[in-house]
């Protein structure tokens, strides 16, 4: 505190310069460890100067014992083999190797994601059914789940379900057909054919189609205040178009690549063609969702109770159907309550894959264990798996924020 | 002369001995009671005694287990068609007015209009925009019902019930929400709802109100319409021992 006279300083008004001189007295037997102000500042300067010195002790450590901080070993080959996840042979450098880990990672968790909410809406809805039997069969299913580790879950899973299936040989075979086997489930899955690139321009027109029917629903929602048509309609460009393309091109854009059981030589059974998922992925991906559902059926469940039941009965007073009411009164409130803590569970579910690595899924961390054994890097590496866990919480952190800061601005 | 017109009306409500349980207690214990069209009914009695219950069985929010009732010649069945078309002459006003917060004032009352009667907006709003006047609260139609105060929401809820254009007005308990300086505007409403011709049911303990448009005042005790006279003779010479008593607790306030 300089003297009087200070430039910039705004004067008293109304307070004489005797009263001025005791309020400044005043202020100035304030000792400094009560002073509030100045007790922020010092605990910020404090934490600072903490984590500098432990960082710096942490570097004059990791320097002293001749160790160097570097990536360049991301462009040398990794030379171990990856079986899940996008094309990867041994040749290929260790920054694919990650790449291939995140990919399986983040796939294992969007797919988890939009699974578990599913199962969590549908739970929860169920809990709070005046149906007995239903509310009875949600209420063991989320009280069990969410009893049990999720750890001990997807060994359960995996151990106990997966690999207790028939072997290849006698894989279940669903109509499709599906080949489920301890190795994973084989699906059909379409391939694209050489006559694609005539039928691409209808998938074109077709998105153009329902994104136009789109708008003018909106429009007529905000005029009337109810849709013209029901979302349906929408769809059907969608369907109709592609389909008018298939049959006006020759030959078919895609073939729905089938899967087969061959015999390869040496009297070995394989299941050839479709898509595969991997034991491993199957038994991550259901236990996540599993567990992540219980928990989303019980934010669900809160989101709804927390609407008063008076707004139900008025809206019932005044001759709206059951679906009406959900979605246009009791929904719209709930949601205000429901997306912050279903933020916390898609970021639960995220990071909790990482456990993937108790059954032998490849995922970010397991891929990066392998590395930092074969590079010695492991300082780097670590740097790199926080870094991906980081920004893959961040981004659903960012968007979900988005829908909810529009949820609230609906509701204000 | 307008007790003679309603001599002659037909009945509109019609419930014969109605009962209802609450697992095993018995809280209606067969209500009768016959509305004419056009008649403003207030209904009074100890607190607990199941006049609540009894209003909202006429419109479906509470299911009775045995009994008769019958609105605008629509038996209240397990028909859902019923139900709906019953739900539809009936409007209802809250204690709590449970109004919707996340909508806007003039949307709170144009939803039920365009989702349930399938009006255009246009018409909705316009409507809508009446009732507000009629209500005495236009320049509020854009904030939302959380914005409003007490008396404000509860003349909302009144006009979001009318916008149905219903036969028939429920109200449990209106005004008992309310601090004591709005009471009059929302009974200013009323009074000149009771008097435009629309069919009433009023749980109140206003006396002043019921004096003022009542046709007739029930007494609801122990589960049932202990009696009911027209709003003079009930006040001067009250039946039964129960009446009375209970006259002198509230009069006496
Ligand atoms: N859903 C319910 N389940 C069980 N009991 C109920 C239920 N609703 C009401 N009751 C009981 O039924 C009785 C009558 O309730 P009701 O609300 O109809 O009384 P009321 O006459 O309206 O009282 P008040 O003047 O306090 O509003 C009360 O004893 C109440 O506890
Ligand atoms: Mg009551």
């Amino acid at each position: 505190m300089s003297g009087e006279g200070v430039s910039g300083c705004i004067p008293f008004k109304g307070v004489d310069m005797n009263q001025r001189a005791a309020m400044d007295e005043h202020r100035s037997v304030v000792p400094f460890w009560r002073n509030e102000r100045v007790l922020k500042v010092l605990a910020q300067i404090v934490f600072v100067i903490l984590v500098l010195a432990v960082g710096a002790w942490a570097l004059t450590n990791y320097l002293e014992r001749g160790l160097k901080f570097s990536y360049s070993f991301l462009d040398e080959e990794a030379s171990f083999d990856l079986a899940e996840g996008i094309e990867f042979s041994p040749t290929d450098p260790y920054a694919r190797a990650f790449l291939v880990g995140v990919l399986n990672t983040a796939r294992v968790a969007a797919i988890g994601i939009v699974l578990a909410t599913l199962v969590g809406l549908v739970t929860g809805i169920a809990r709070l059914s005046k149906n007995w039997l239903v509310s009875k069969i949600a209420g063991v299913y989320i009280e069990i789940i969410r009893n049990i580790p999720l750890l001990v879950q997807l060994f359960l899973l995996y151990f106990a379900v997966i690999m207790k299936l028939p072997q290849i040989k006698e894989a279940f075979v669903l109509p499709g057909p599906v080949y489920i086997s301890n190795r994973g489930i084989v699906l059909p899955w379409p391939r694209v054919a050489a006559s694609f690139g005539l039928w691409w321009p209808f998938l074109v027109v077709a998105l153009i189609g329902a994104v136009a029917l789109l708008i003018i629903r909106g429009r007529s929602l905000k005029h009337t205040g109810r849709p013209s048509f029901n979302l349906l309609w929408v769809v059907t460009p969608l369907v109709a178009v592609p389909v008018l393309g298939w049959l006006l091109i020759p030959g078919n854009p895609l073939l729905l690549d089938l899967p087969e059981m061959v015999t390869k030589s040496g009297g070995v059974l394989k299941v050839e063609g479709g898509t595969a998922l991997s034991s491993e992925f199957t038994a991550l991906l259901l236990g996540l969702v599993v567990y992540t559902g219980a928990y989303i059926a019980e934010v669900v469940r809160a989101g709804i109770l927390s609407v008063p039941r008076g707004q139900t009965e008025a809206a019932r007073a005044q001759g709206f159907t059951n679906r009406q009411i959900l979605s246009l009164i009791v929904l719209p409130q709930a949601l205000r309550v429901i997306i912050p803590p279903l933020i916390s569970q898609y970021l639960n579910l995220t990071k909790n894959s990482s456990l993937a690595i108790a059954i032998g899924f490849l995922d970010l961390y397991a891929v990066s264990q392998t590395m930092w054994n074969q590079s010695g890097r492991v300082v780097e590496v670590f740097f790199m798996i926080m870094a991906s866990y980081l920004t893959m919480s961040l981004t659903i952190s960012f968007v979900m924020n988005i829908v909810n800061r529009r949820m609230q601005i609906v509701e204000r | 002369m307008q007790k003679e017109k309603l001599e002659t009306a037909e009945d509109i409500i019609i419930c014969q001995n109605v009962h209802k349980w609450f697992g095993n207690f018995h809280v209606l214990q067969g209500v009768n009671i016959t509305v004419k069209r056009g008649e403003v009914v207030v209904v009074c009695g100890p607190s607990g005694s199941g006049k609540s219950t009894f209003i909202r069985t006429i419109n479906r929010l509470e299911e009775h287990q045995r009994g008769n009732i019958i609105v605008d010649g629509i038996e209240l069945t397990n028909d859902l068609r019923n139900i709906h078309a019953i739900q539809r002459e009936i409007g209802m006003v809250f204690q709590q007015f449970n109004l919707f917060p996340h909508l806007k004032v003039i949307d709170n009352i144009t939803l039920a209009p365009i989702w349930v009667r399938r009006w255009s907006k246009e018409k909705a709003v316009q409507v809508a925009m009446e009732l507000l006047e009629r209500v005495g609260i236009p320049e509020q139609a854009n904030k939302y019902p959380g914005q409003l105060s007490g008396g404000q929401q509860q003349r909302l809820a009144i006009a979001r019930a009318l916008a149905m254009q219903p036969k028939i007005m429920l109200f449990d308990e209106p005004t008992s929400a309310l601090d004591p300086e709005m009471i009059k505007e929302v009974l200013d409403v009323m009074v000149e709802l009771a008097r435009s011709g629309i069919t009433m049911i009023v749980i109140t303990h206003e006396m002043g109100f019921a004096k003022e448009v009542a046709n007739r005042i029930f007494f609801f005790a122990d589960g049932y319409f202990v009696e009911h006279n027209t709003t003079e003779e009930f006040f001067i010479n009250p039946r039964e021992e129960r009446t009375k008593s209970f006259l002198s607790q509230i009069l006496t306030h």
